[in-house]
């Protein structure tokens, strides 16, 4: 237990974080009436996301081991233990997870009219589920929850979807659990060569060439279908598309960051030589991601396929930055996953409520609504930009970093992904146009009302952040360091001479 | 006391002797129905007293341990659960109702003396007791359809039924042949010495066919889909799970037999597996009706159950026996939908459950958390289970078969997510509500609680499992 600093707060806070979600999706279940079920829920997600705040006040950033940590036994024949604790890669990604809950909450409140306490039960488990998976230190309890957030997550498409919903949630079931079955075997083929399911003890074993490659393959297969990496991209956009705007949000901002989450947490430490084998081939996939995302995003009329395709080119760039195995690199690469949850998010939420309104999410249908909208188009545009990695929004200095690191370790790959930051602009900017100005004629939208108080608060905290980390990402970074070069460590591979051009640059 | 030792099958005995008596009278089926339940609750209890019993009776050819005692609970629970739930029994007529609790009750008697038999003939016998009972339940249903469907079933049955009879007693001719004896445990021990014998494997897989045919392994399937479809939902509801447990505590009785010797028996039973696994979960992809469907995914299951034994070690037997308990429950779950969906007793289409969830949300859910569960979605015991299997046998050396197992479990998940999306993503359309009783619904709530405690604490069961195995080791 040497990996693990036991939590010293006087109360289990990683566990009261996991199951404060599920008991209140317990205690919603006896609640009547739809509002009060989302007052409930509202309260249950804004009192989870206040706890975790006081896991940044006291994270330790000096220390790479995993912190607030909790063992107990759990399936004694297996060696099976509950095993919680964060390190700098997990913390941000708990404390994205959390914020963004209570967010989705408020963005269904008008969206979701049927069956609204089912909704907000499947929610309330989704974030139990996706706390437990970046907190998870046993390979079991991660699977469990890593499998079991498949079903609410099915039920958010295949009951409150759009039009396609069936066609949607099978695909994203199918293609999600096809990819982890393997993953499972991996898990098994690990512990029985270690006899432990503990993640941090099964890093840094002296494994077999073959047997590496192996095991990275199978946890390559569920992680990039989760990403997801460019040819197992095909159920995002389905998904997206007819997801409800807080099922689509969650999928953006968390469910995709596993994927990435994944590759930092298991490929990357866990099978390091297999690793430095396949990093060519994943760094060109990654590119082609990009390329082919940005592409394709040019050619949207739906404006959530547009965005999830955008979503492909961003995660291109995420895998980038992990492959190239550099400081620079990797912790750009996990900035960047936080800068897409709260991106990609806000804009997943902008589109929804356009389509309250006008219940399209035609490009031509919402062409314009700049004269009738003013506050709307506003929050529109800062997150465009921020989706283009304008300087001085949070994804410029992720994107910054990730070039960085990979021009230190694979110039022509990196040369090749940098056009991908035009396309992002042009299809940005595309939308942007069209829906602040549109065409000289445009549909009538002189009935719409412009943001209410409830639509603001969700929009602002995401705007909030798009600025910090955009000008300060400081104490972003700062937890992430130690970690991160403990994981560079694990892998074998130098951190570059980029390390003190990239000090320089950022504050 | 040595009448305490036979009190389960005693109480099941002097039930169908009442039952008897009752049906040659004028009494109404309510009477038989009320006489049934808590003829199966007492049962229950009756076998939770008498777990810890251990001793052997009828010249050593009959045993009790702590194996067949728990066996004998869990298949007693599984029947008050069929009873439970089937309150209407709606496809069979009223005026044979008094018959079809007695013959119901005789199949029960013959599992539980089954799985307490060490001796061949006893064994023969006890099967037998249980099969036929079972072949009249089939063409009892009433002729709804004007095509005897249920006729034709019950002679499928039959015919596949004693063939697989007469391959076991084949088996047992060889068996007593080689050694002379029909006791497994002067058996076992001349068996061990020529296990490179091929006549010695012959008889054990001969033997192990007949049990292969209960719990519906390829190439024992085929009886499956059409007597699934034929029978009455709650008969289905019987067929499809009680005998089945009873099925796997013999065959990990008789695989245990062959030991380290048995390479020959290991490798047959890695294709049975393998073969029943793709064939159950192919086939499975096409169904439209749910108890064909259901029939083929127990296809399936059987095989990822042999996983168990192909260890043949007492870990993986006792996953087995986990495995088998999980889909037992997950089993009676989804067969508790199908008969409080069918209005009349109709067979189900997987459409007619369109709007499930409108129409009632707890069957809805319960349907969903079986169907997760089987395809072995967390955290269900259908993972835990699969999990466990695919562990034991990754740790004997079988990864092609894990692999093959983990594939399946991809191919299987379709057709049960089929089911979810019908109940969930569809309108009801016309379709009226489901009215379910007070006691149907505390039987669901009770299996959903139990389905997905095995799930994330497994140890207990898994445990006791380990106990009943090693006292047969």
């Amino acid at each position: 237990m040497d990996f693990l600093i036991m939590n010293e707060m006087g109360f289990p806070i990683l566990s009261a974080l996991i199951f404060m979600p599920l008991v209140g999706a317990l205690i919603l279940l006896c609640i009547p009436g739809d509002t009060a079920a989302k007052n409930w829920t509202l309260l249950v997600t804004v009192a989870t996301a206040l706890l975790s705040l006081s896991l940044y006040r006291n994270f330790d950033a000096t220390t790479a081991q995993y912190q607030f940590g909790e063992h107990a036994s759990w399936i004694s024949a297996l060696n099976i233990n509950y095993t919680l604790g964060i390190d700098g890669i997990s913390l941000l990604l708990v404390l994205l997870t959390t914020c963004i809950m209570p967010l989705c909450v408020l963005g269904s409140w008008r969206y979701i009219d049927k069956r609204v306490k089912e909704f907000m039960i499947c929610l309330l488990l989704m974030e139990t589920s996706m706390l437990g998976v970046f907190m998870a230190l046993d390979f079991i309890l991660f699977y469990l929850l890593w499998e079991a957030m498949l079903i609410p997550m099915y039920l958010l498409i295949a009951v409150w979807g759009g039009p396609r919903k069936v066609y949607a949630s099978t695909k994203f079931f199918l293609y999600t659990l096809a990819g982890s079955v393997l993953l499972l075997v991996a898990i098994i083929g690990l512990y029985l060569d270690q006899g432990t399911f503990s993640i941090p003890t099964l890093m840094g074993q002296d494994y077999s060439i073959t047997f590496q490659v192996v095991v990275f393959l199978a946890f390559f297969l569920a992680f990039a279908i989760k990403v997801p990496m460019f040819p197992f991209h095909t159920w995002l956009p389905a998904a997206h598309v007819e997801a409800p705007t807080a099922g689509s949000v969650i999928l953006a901002s968390i469910l995709l960051k596993m994927g990435t989450y994944g590759f930092l947490r298991f490929c990357l430490p866990i099978t390091p030589e297999a690793t430095l084998i396949f990093v060519p081939y994943i760094l060109w996939l990654s590119v082609v991601g990009i390329l082919y995302g940005g592409f394709t995003a040019l050619a949207q009329q739906d404006m959530k396929k547009l965005i999830a395709y955008s979503s492909v080119g961003h995660m291109g760039f995420v895998t980038l930055g992990i492959f190239v195995l550099n400081q620079q690199g990797i912790e750009g690469a996990l900035l960047q996953m936080i800068n897409h949850g709260v991106t990609t998010g806000a804009l997943f939420f902008c589109v929804g409520m356009i389509y309250e309104r006008t219940h399209s999410r035609e490009l031509d249908a919402a062409a314009g609504l700049g004269k009738f909208m003013p506050i709307y188009v506003t929050f529109l545009a800062f997150f465009s930009l921020s989706s283009l990695a304008f300087p001085g929004t949070n994804s410029f200095v992720g994107e910054f970093l990730i070039l960085v690191g990979g021009f230190a370790n694979n110039k022509i790959v990196t040369a090749f992904a940098i056009p991908g930051a035009v396309l992002a602009a042009a299809y940005m900017f595309r939308m942007l146009q069209r829906v602040v100005w549109g065409r000289p004629v445009n549909p009538d939208h002189s009935g719409l009302s412009d943001l209410n108080l409830r639509e603001m608060a969700t929009l602002a905290p995401l705007l909030v952040f798009v600025f910090w980390i955009g000008l300060s990402p400081g104490p972003f970074l700062k937890v992430m360091h130690v970690s991160v070069t403990h994981l560079i460590e694990q892998v074998g591979g130098g951190s570059g001479g980029a390390v003190s051009i990239a000090r320089l640059m950022i504050p | 006391m040595k009448l305490m030792l036979f009190a389960p099958e005693l109480v099941l005995l002097l039930g169908s002797l009442f039952l008897f008596l009752l049906s040659t009278g004028k009494a109404g089926s309510k009477k038989a129905r009320a006489v049934t339940l808590g003829l199966a609750l007492f049962n229950v209890l009756v076998c939770l007293v008498c777990l810890p019993l251990a001793g052997s009776l009828f010249y050593e050819a009959y045993r009790i341990d702590f194996f067949s005692q728990l066996i004998k609970l869990v298949m007693a629970m599984g029947f008050a659960v069929v009873l439970l739930f089937s309150t209407e029994l709606k496809g069979i007529d009223d005026e044979i109702r008094p018959e079809y609790y007695l013959f119901l009750t005789l199949s029960m008697l013959g599992l539980t003396m089954l799985v307490s038999s060490v001796e061949l003939l006893t064994m023969f016998i006890a099967l037998e007791l249980s099969s036929y009972s079972l072949y009249i339940l089939v063409p009892m249903r009433d002729d709804r359809t004007g095509l005897r469907m249920q006729m034709e079933s019950a002679i499928k049955y039959i015919l596949f039924g004693v063939v697989a009879t007469g391959v076991m007693l084949f088996g047992m001719s060889y068996l007593f042949g080689l050694t002379g004896t029909t006791y497994l445990i002067y058996l076992l021990p001349i068996l061990h010495q020529m296990m490179g014998n091929p006549a010695a494997l012959v008889a054990i897989a001969m033997v192990l066919g007949g049990f292969f045919f209960k719990l519906a392994v390829f190439p024992f399937h085929s009886w499956v889909p059409d007597v699934y479809q034929g029978a009455s939902n709650e008969t289905t509801a019987f067929i499809a799970s009680v005998p089945k447990v009873a099925a796997v505590a013999m065959l990990i009785r008789l695989t245990a037999m062959a030991t380290a010797e048995g390479q020959g028996l290991v490798t047959l039973l890695i294709v049975l597996s393998v073969c029943s696994m793709f064939y159950g979960n192919l086939v499975a992809l096409q169904q439209t009706d749910m108890k064909r469907m259901l029939g083929f995914s127990g296809i399936a299951h059987a095989g990822y159950v042999l996983l168990g034994l192909v260890t043949m070690q007492e870990v993986g037997f006792a996953t087995s026996l986990y495995y088998i308990i999980g889909y037992l429950l997950m089993n009676l779950a989804a067969f508790l939908v199908i008969c409080k969906v069918s209005a009349k007793g109709e067979n189900l289409e997987v459409n007619d459950l369109s709007g499930l969830h409108q129409r009632s949300p707890l069957l809805a859910l319960t349907l969903a958390i079986s169907m997760f569960s089987m395809a072995g979605i967390p955290p269900f015991v259908g993972f835990m289970g699969k999990f466990m299997l695919l562990t034991g046998a990754f740790q004997t050396g079988h990864l092609s078969l894990v692999i093959l197992a983990a594939i399946n479990t991809a191919i299987s998940i379709y057709y049960y997510l089929s089911v979810v999306r019908v109940t969930y993503s569809t309108s009801p359309e016309d379709r009226p509500a489901v009215v379910v009783g007070g006691v149907a619904k505390a039987v669901s709530v009770a299996l959903v609680m139990i389905i997905i405690a095995m799930g994330l604490f497994p140890d207990p069961i898994l445990q006791l499992a380990t106990y009943a195995v090693r006292a047969i080791l």
